[in-house]
C-alpha cells in the first residue's frame, strides 16, 4: 500500500518535472506568483554543470557516449521538511530552484492540490499546444511518393 | 618541437583589441544578438553544438559570434567551455523511437507506418539565391493539417528487423563499460560505442569527404538512407541524490540508419547490414557521413577487406577531431624561431660539404649568410 502511494507520487513529481522542464522560467513564476509560498531553504545553491548524453548504437542498440549538454541544479527543503530537486537542461539557475520548489510543494500535503489544480494545469496545456501546432505543421509536409513503372523494351 | 618565446605583450593586447574592433564591424549597422543567430543561422548553431560537443544553444551562438562566424574557431570554444563544467553523471540512453518526429524520410519504402514527412528541408528547392532575403521577408504561415496528433513513429529498421532481413542493433552487455574518450584516450582496436563518439563530434566536412569515398568504390558498401529523422526527444537523468529518473527537458536530434548489402555464412541466413549516424540539431549531411563512416569502419567485424582509407579505424579516427587537427596545424604558424635556427645550421653544414666535394662554391652560400 505504501509502495503504490509512494510510486504515485514519484510519477507524480516526474511528471511534473517534465512539464515545467519544457517551460520558460518566467512562466513558472508567473503561475507560482499566485501561490501563498511557505517558509523554505536553499539545500542546494543553483549550480551548472555537465550531463553526458547517451544514445544507442542503431538507435535501440547497446549505449554510446553522444557528447554533453549543460544542465542547471538546484535543492529545497520547505519549513515543513519536503525536500525538492531541480534538474533541469541549460544553465538557468532560476528556473532549476523553481522547478526544485514546486517539486517539494508537491510532496507536501497542505501544497500539493494547490500546484496541481493552479500552477500545473496552464503550463501543461501551453507546452501541449505547443506540442500539437508543431505536429499539424509537420502533417501538412506528409507526402506520398509514387513510382512510375518503366515503359516496355 | 616548439620552443617557448617571451616578450610582445603589447603588440599582442593591441592585436585583441583590433580583433574585437573588426568583429563589432561597421559601427553603423545593428550588432547581431545571440538570439537572431540562434533562430536565424539555426543549422550552424547546430554544427557548433555538435562538434563541439556540447548541447547549449545559447552558448554555441556566442561562440559564433565571437568567432566571426570561423565555425572551427567556434567549436574549439564551445570544447574549451566544457572543461570548465563539472559533470553531474550519464543521462538515461536517449530513446529515438519516442521523437516527436518533424522530419522523416526513408529512400527503401515509400509506405510506411507515420509516412514520410518532409519537414523543413531544402530538398527540392531550386538553389537559386532568393532576393526576396536580401531586404527584410515575411514569409507565409506554415501550412498546418488541423488536429493532427504528434507524431511517434516506429523505425524503418525496426520494421525490417521484425523479419530478420537486417541484422539487429549490439545488445547491451551490463558488464561492458561504455566507452568514453574524454575520460581515456582512444587506442586500437576500438570497439564500435568508442568510434561513434569520436565520429559524432568529428569534423563535417572531413566525414562528408570520406563518406563519399566509400561510395565512389573505396570500401564500397552499397548503402540507401534506411530513414533518416529529426525531432525532439526527451532526455532523463537519475541523479544520485534522488534515485529515480528525472526529465530534464527535450533536445533536437538528427539520426540516419544506413541500409547496406549484405552478410551471411553457411550458418547464417543474408542480412542486410547497417550503419548509424546521431547529432544534436538538424544535422543530415553529419549523420548521413557517420553513417556510411561507422559502417565502413565495421569491416573488421564483418570479415571485409580493410584496404580503403575509410576502413583505417586508426587513420579515420585519429584525424576526426578538428580542434585537435586545426590545433596542430595552426601551431605552426606559431615563432619557431630556435627550431628553424638548427635545420638552417645543418642546411648550411649540408650545402657546404656538398660545395667542398664538387669544389666550386654556389653563389646561393654567400646569399644564405
Amino acid at each position: 500500500m505504501t509502495r503504490t502511494r509512494s510510486d504515485d507520487l514519484q510519477a507524480k513529481r516526474q511528471e511534473a518535472m517534465g512539464v515545467l522542464s519544457h517551460c520558460q522560467t518566467a512562466e513558472i513564476a508567473r503561475h507560482l506568483d499566485d501561490v501563498a509560498v511557505p517558509d523554505h531553504e536553499q539545500l542546494r545553491a543553483p549550480e551548472d554543470g555537465l550531463v553526458m548524453l547517451r544514445g544507442r548504437i542503431g538507435g535501440d542498440g547497446a549505449p554510446f557516449n553522444l557528447s554533453e549538454a549543460t544542465v542547471s541544479r538546484a535543492a529545497v527543503r520547505l519549513g515543513s521538511g519536503e525536500v525538492g530537486f531541480g534538474y533541469v537542461l541549460g544553465r538557468d539557475g532560476a528556473k532549476a530552484q523553481l522547478i526544485a520548489l514546486c517539486d517539494a510543494l508537491i510532496q507536501s500535503p497542505c501544497y500539493a492540490a494547490t500546484i496541481e489544480t493552479q500552477v500545473l494545469p496552464p503550463l501543461r496545456a501551453r507546452v501541449a499546444a505547443e506540442r500539437k501546432r508543431k505536429a499539424e505543421e509537420t502533417a501538412a509536409t506528409k507526402v506520398d511518393f509514387y513510382t512510375l513503372v518503366r515503359g516496355e523494351g | 618541437m616548439y620552443v617557448a618565446v617571451k616578450g610582445g605583450e603589447r603588440a599582442i593586447e593591441n592585436a585583441h583589441r583590433l580583433l574585437a574592433h573588426e568583429r563589432r564591424g561597421d559601427r553603423s549597422v545593428p550588432e547581431v544578438s545571440l538570439d537572431q543567430i540562434s533562430n536565424q543561422l539555426s543549422l550552424a548553431v547546430d554544427r557548433v553544438m555538435t562538434e563541439g560537443s556540447l548541447y547549449d544553444r545559447e552558448l554555441a551562438s556566442l561562440a559564433i559570434k565571437q568567432a566571426r562566424g570561423d565555425m572551427i574557431e567556434a567549436i574549439f570554444l564551445l570544447r574549451a567551455f566544457r572543461a570548465t563544467l563539472p559533470r553531474f553523471g550519464s543521462s538515461e540512453p536517449i530513446d529515438t523511437a519516442q521523437m516527436q518526429v518533424r522530419r522523416r524520410v526513408s529512400s527503401t519504402f515509400k509506405d510506411m507506418p507515420g509516412g514520410q514527412v518532409l519537414g523543413a528541408t531544402f530538398d527540392y528547392t531550386h538553389r537559386l539565391l532568393d532576393p526576396a532575403l536580401m531586404g527584410e521577408a515575411s514569409p507565409e504561415q506554415p501550412s498546418v493539417v488541423a488536429e493532427a496528433e504528434p507524431g511517434v513513429m516506429p523505425r524503418v529498421t525496426d520494421i525490417l528487423g521484425r523479419d530478420g532481413l537486417i541484422e539487429p542493433s549490439p545488445v547491451e552487455d551490463p558488464e561492458h563499460q561504455v566507452g568514453d574518450i574524454t575520460r581515456d584516450s582512444l587506442s586500437f582496436p576500438a570497439d564500435r560505442d568508442l568510434r561513434l563518439q569520436n565520429l559524432a563530434r568529428g569534423d563535417e566536412g572531413y566525414l562528408l569527404a570520406l563518406g563519399y569515398s566509400t561510395q565512389r568504390g573505396y570500401g564500397r558498401n552499397h548503402p540507401f538512407a534506411g530513414e533518416i529523422r529529426v525531432g525532439e526527444v526527451s532526455v532523463e537523468f537519475v541523479p544520485e541524490d534522488l534515485g529515480f529518473a528525472v526529465p530534464l527537458g527535450s533536445i533536437t536530434l538528427t539520426e540516419c540508419q544506413m541500409v547496406n548489402q549484405f552478410k551471411g555464412s553457411d550458418t547464417e541466413a543474408p542480412c542486410f547490414t547497417r550503419g548509424y549516424g546521431l547529432a544534436f540539431g538538424q544535422s543530415e549531411r553529419k549523420v548521413m557521413s557517420m553513417a556510411l563512416v561507422d559502417r565502413a569502419l565495421r569491416a573488421r567485424e564483418l570479415g571485409e577487406d580493410v584496404k580503403a582509407p575509410a576502413q583505417d579505424e586508426e587513420f579515420v579516427l585519429s584525424h576526426s577531431d578538428n580542434v585537435q587537427s586545426t590545433g596542430f596545424v595552426e601551431h605552426l604558424k606559431l615563432p619557431h624561431y630556435v627550431d628553424f635556427q638548427s635545420e638552417l645550421g645543418l642546411l648550411r653544414k649540408l650545402r657546404k660539404e656538398f660545395a667542398e666535394a664538387n669544389e666550386a662554391p654556389t653563389p646561393m652560400q654567400e646569399a644564405a649568410e
